[in-house]
């Protein structure tokens, strides 16, 4: 497991590098200079790329970038905070720690909601409970989460007054309601859809006749040897969740106008300001792997036939 | 020995499936007993009710199937009456069951001890978790899991498909059932394991007291193992008897036929099998007559029109048929 761990971190960051690189690419692909504005000068351009060091030749920037992130050095902003640390704006700002927690809480919600009203519509299927939800896991999945976003805020912030319209600083349990519904909602009704599909296929398995067969009560047919089994493709969908919630929560922080790094991010490409858009990419880049190496793990404690190394024990 | 006493008394039973073409008369009226410490084989070919009988047996028959008619008793007592908890705490502990694919019927995801000391768990017997740990490796040693202690904390995937039967075997007798169902034990088995676990049946059931309903299609299993043999045509008993009777002294078309089908090792001259001509009937739309009428060589007009009833043919021998009554009056006119 070690090993693995190991192993994996090696490759963790070579793709980090592989990343750095396109994007580095690309940050230079798109015409644009983080100084241009109506009223500079050619001089003026020329005089803070010569401070930033933009006008060295490409390989040469990369290469410092990559040196600098070797170091743990992520830059100082060109622009939106010029001169201050990126690292800073990131971790210290609490942009980062909003992010995360907005898409914590909406990957929990999702998981705490989404597995038991699948075991649910599975455990009652054909009712009318099972139809019910069907419809709305299908509503669920159609719904683009900026419309549901819409529709939360128009209904219980501008109409009901229930909900703060604005979240901003997510300061209060109020705040969090809308965002992490809105945000958790395609998730949670998609993992109640994959949640029943895997179960119903569980529960006719024969072993689930042979736990009948020795009289096992009905609840732990359904949360012992049923559920286990049929987690097994919803955790294969978690990874891809997460990536998920972090691209859909631009969306969301800007509906909600929550600083977080989401909305910091979109803007930092409109500004071109490359040492935020290389650090935010390698932030969430890194955070998606780690998430990837997680549910691998996952998979190897739900299911122990998966061995982990490929080399059967 | 007990042996005379009855365990298991099922009358009339009759089990259908309501399916969108209509009912399905799975099991139609079938009747027999089984004494404690007597195995019961059960041959038939495949859809003529003899899974769906025993499932009805231990409750795990699943819509669209009901039982419709009819009783089970054991030891006295009705199952079909019992409920919900009753059964629960009926199956496993008084009755427990065997199943044909030993690859698929181990829940994957947990190790052997956990679902062998499961199944000891789940009825209130007084148990300990370290006791109910003692007494599975104790069940696995007596299937002959060698290295017991260690393998009990192995995960099914790490057993060989005989092994898996035995820790099913292990699973199914842990609770010191009265009567084990059998349904095809070794038919997704080699033969070389076939013969094991065989063997390892025949030595439980001494062992335990136990007595077993052997569901099969193969009669050289049957031969091996049983004391009486009921054969089962589309939802009907049509034959039953002692072993040796079923073998040597057939009475029934049907279960010639099924004999005249079977390889034999012992008859050097017949080298060609004789199948059985023309399909199961339709359940759907059963004939009025005798269900294997269509198919026997020697029907009659009468098995057409008329269901046959059972005749004594010997002793505890029973055969349906209407040409044990052709026999009879071709008998009484001799003389």
């Amino acid at each position: 497991m070690a090993g693995y761990i190991i192993k994996r971190i090696a490759v963790a960051i070579l793709t980090l590098l592989v990343i750095m690189c396109i994007t580095f690419l690309l940050m230079n692909a798109v015409p644009g200079s983080p100084f241009l504005t109506e009223k500079s000068t050619p001089e003026q351009i020329a005089r803070a790329n010569a401070k930033y060091g933009l006008d060295k030749p490409l390989y040469v920037q990369l290469f410092n970038y990559i040196k600098n992130y070797l170091k743990g050095d992520l830059g100082t902003s060109l622009k939106m905070q010029e001169g201050t640390a990126v690292s800073k704006i990131i971790f210290h700002q609490g942009k980062f720690r909003l992010s995360i927690k907005l898409g914590v809480y909406a990957l929990l919600l999702a998981i705490i909601i989404g597995i038991p009203l699948g075991c649910i519509a599975a455990y009652n299927r054909g009712k009318w409970i099972d139809g019910f939800l069907r419809v709305l896991t299908t509503v669920g999945v159609a719904i683009p989460t900026f419309v549901l976003a819409t529709l939360l805020l128009v209904s219980f912030a501008v109409k009901l007054k229930w909900l703060p319209t604005l979240s901003s600083s997510l300061t209060s349990f109020k705040s969090y309601i809308m965002p992490v519904v809105a945000l958790s909602f395609y998730y949670t009704c998609y993992i109640a859809k994959l949640t029943r599909t895997s179960m119903l296929d569980a529960i006719n398995q024969d072993y689930i006749r042979t736990a009948r067969a020795k009289g096992v009560k009905t609840r732990s047919l359904i949360l012992k040897h049923a559920l286990r089994n049929s987690l097994i493709p919803v955790i294969t969908y978690l990874g891809p969740v997460l990536a998920g919630i972090i691209t859909g929560s631009f969306v969301i922080e800007s509906t909600f106008s929550i600083p977080g790094l989401g909305r910091y991010y979109i803007q930092s490409v409109l500004t071109r300001d490359y040492p935020v858009i290389m650090a935010t990419t390698v932030v969430l880049s890194a955070l998606v792997i780690f998430m990837n190496l997680v549910v691998d793990i996952a998979y190897k404690i739900v299911d122990p036939r998966i061995t982990l190394t490929g080399k059967e024990d | 020995m007990d042996e005379k006493k009855t365990l298991l008394e099922i009358k009339d039973l009759k089990v259908s499936f309501f399916t969108p073409a209509g009912e399905v008369k799975a099991v139609n009226g079938i009747s027999y007993s089984l004494g404690y410490n007597e195995v019961m084989g059960i041959v038939g070919e495949s859809g003529s009710g003899k899974s769906v009988e025993a499932y009805s047996i231990i409750g795990l028959l699943q819509p669209p199937g009901k039982v419709v008619g009819g009783s089970i008793e054991f030891e006295g007592e009705n199952v079909l009456e019992y409920d919900d908890e009753q059964m629960r705490q009926f199956r496993g502990n008084k009755v427990s069951m065997i199943f044909q694919n030993p690859m698929t019927c181990l829940n994957p995801v947990y190790t052997i001890g956990n679902q062998l000391t499961e199944a000891l768990l789940c009825h209130d017997k007084g148990y300990t978790k370290e006791q109910a740990r003692a007494r599975a490796i104790e069940m696995l040693e007596l299937v002959g899991i060698n290295n017991a202690e260690k393998r009990i904390d192995q995960y099914p995937h790490e057993f060989s498909g005989g092994m898996r039967q035995r820790a099913m075997i292990a699973m199914a007798l842990i609770c010191e059932p009265k009567l084990l169902i059998a349904d095809e034990p070794t038919t997704a088995l080699d033969v070389t394991i076939q013969a094991q676990i065989l063997e390892l049946m025949k030595d439980l059931q001494k062992k335990e007291n136990t007595s077993i309903i052997f569901i099969t299609h193969n009669l050289g299993v049957v031969a091996e193992i049983c004391d009486r043999v009921s054969v089962m045509y589309a939802g009907h008993i049509i034959e039953q008897g002692p072993v040796n009777d079923i073998f040597y002294d057939p009475q029934h078309p049907y279960t010639k036929g099924l004999l005249a089908s079977t390889p034999r090792l012992d008859e050097e001259g017949r080298e060609r099998l004789i199948p059985i001509e023309g399909t199961p009937i339709d359940l759907l739309n059963p004939p009025k007559g005798c269900n294997f009428g269509p198919r026997c060589k020697d029907c009659m007009k009468i098995c057409l029109r008329e269901k046959p009833p059972f005749v004594e043919v010997g002793e505890g021998h029973i055969s349906a048929c209407w040409l044990h009554f052709k026999d009879q009056a071709g008998k009484e006119e001799k003389k």
